[in-house]
């Protein structure tokens, strides 16, 4: 099957500086993706390019194998919620419904009458009355009667309390089991991103640092510790992300496939918070590090 | 039926979780032959976590010859894990919380319970292989 997102080169620029730049990724379909990063990091404006609202200033950008937002099926195929969930404050839950189902052929009106009254929402109410959680709840609930194939949301959770935030991934995660759409999430809430995601970006810096399966990047990421090391004498299997020293001790961060077979070390697994903090970490001192280093 | 619930702190990958508690509901007779799991959609609605985690999990226990899925019904407990032995839990178990206590009023605290525990234990199973 063709990926679900797949870039090549992509990048955007606003005036001299780039949002995000030589971002190629490849995002198999089926999966739950995690996108985090700092603020500023270029998550909304490589959801944005993935939506269609914004146009790539270079390289290339694929949804479903089509170019975004450029058809009305294009468009059919995938649902987005903005930032901060944002519906029309004056328009009843039952006129959201009643413009999605004018505006989209696909739409399921069962499933979002469905999700209305299994929310225990008046669909009479008006959006403006909604609190923040049942807003995001609508939201979604518009996003995923158009049935779509990919479902792309920009910080759903951000600004709900853990109980709200808790009620919409389990909304979230149950359609996806029962139709089967891949998502594309961002997030800072790495435990949220840990119990429904199958597949993580960690972008920082404008580009992407790491991407892949959350199984498989926690199986080949390990924190070594030992006795202060040098690290020229690491096998070069072993790709170093982070390290760090004290007068008798280095602590190291490592990607490899392989085992670790240095009796020097002692091994440990990573979270993912770690892992995505390691990457984080690396792209801000990189950011930071005097230009001149590049000539040499 | 039986629920499930996540340990977000524990380091042990969700689906290993859920094996695990299956794994331990059939050997402490709360599931029995015939009996079904909660469905991926019951799951995922419950716990908010990726549908392909239970998929996996399920899997795993359907690969262990535990459970079998019935497609469009659900998946159902094949094999149960608890024995013959099952009827000596409740007394050994009484038996082991009042070793606990005695233990607390001797004046060990968690991690000493669970070292001499521990240390019991594998003295116990040299014992048998010996």
């Amino acid at each position: 099957m063709s990926a679900v997102l797949e870039t090549n080169g992509l990048g955007k620029r606003y005036g001299r500086k780039w949002a995000l730049s030589e971002c190629t990724l490849a995002i198999p379909p089926g999966k739950v993706v995690g996108l985090v990063g700092p603020n500023g990091a270029g998550k909304t404006t490589l959801l944005h390019l993935s939506v269609g609202l914004l146009r790539p200033t270079a390289g290339s950008i694929n949804v479903l194998a089509g170019r975004p937002g450029t058809t009305p099926s294009q468009l059919a195929r995938v649902g987005f919620v903005a930032q901060d969930a944002p519906t029309y404050a004056g328009l009843s839950i039952d006129d959201h419904l009643r413009f999605g189902r004018w505006m989209n052929p696909t739409w399921d009106a069962k499933l979002a009458e469905e999700r209305v009254a299994g929310l225990g929402l008046d669909p009479r109410q008006r959006a403006g009355q909604l609190s923040g959680g049942q807003r995001a709840q609508l939201a979604l609930t518009l996003a995923v009667a158009k049935r779509p194939e990919l479902l792309v949301l920009d910080e759903p959770v951000a600004s709900l309390d853990p109980l709200a935030r808790r009620e919409f991934l389990q909304g979230l995660m149950e359609v996806v089991a029962e139709h089967g759409a891949s998502v594309i999430l961002s997030s800072h809430l790495i435990a949220d991103l840990e119990r429904v995601c199958d597949h993580l970006v960690v972008l920082a810096g404008s580009r992407v640092q790491i991407a892949g399966d959350i199984d498989e990047l926690l199986r080949t990421h390990h924190r070594l510790t030992g006795p202060r090391h040098d690290r020229h004498a690491l096998p070069s299997d072993q790709q170093v992300i982070s390290e760090s020293h004290t007068d008798r001790q280095t602590t190291l961060i490592v990607r490899t496939g392989n085992p670790i077979l240095d009796p020097a070390f002692s091994v440990a697994q990573l979270d993912l918070e770690d892992l995505v903090l390691a990457y984080m970490t690396r792209a801000a001192q990189e950011d930071r590090r005097p230009k001149l280093e590049v000539r040499a | 039926m039986i629920e499930f619930h996540l340990d977000s702190r524990s380091g042990v990958a969700p689906y290993l979780q859920v094996v695990h508690q299956v794994r331990q509901a059939l050997r402490l007779g709360l599931l029995g032959e015939g009996d079904q799991l909660p469905t991926v959609k019951d799951v995922v609605a419950r716990l908010a976590i990726n549908p392909n985690t239970v998929l996996k999990a399920y899997r795993e226990l359907e690969h262990d010859g535990l459970v079998a899925a019935r497609p469009g019904i659900g998946t159902f407990v094949t094999r149960t894990l608890s024995d013959a032995s099952l009827a000596a839990h409740a007394g050994l178990r009484r038996e082991l919380l009042r070793w606990f206590a005695e233990a607390r009023r001797a004046g060990l605290d968690d991690e000493s319970i669970e070292a001499l525990f521990r240390d019991g234990f594998r003295a116990a199973s040299t014992e048998d292989v010996a």
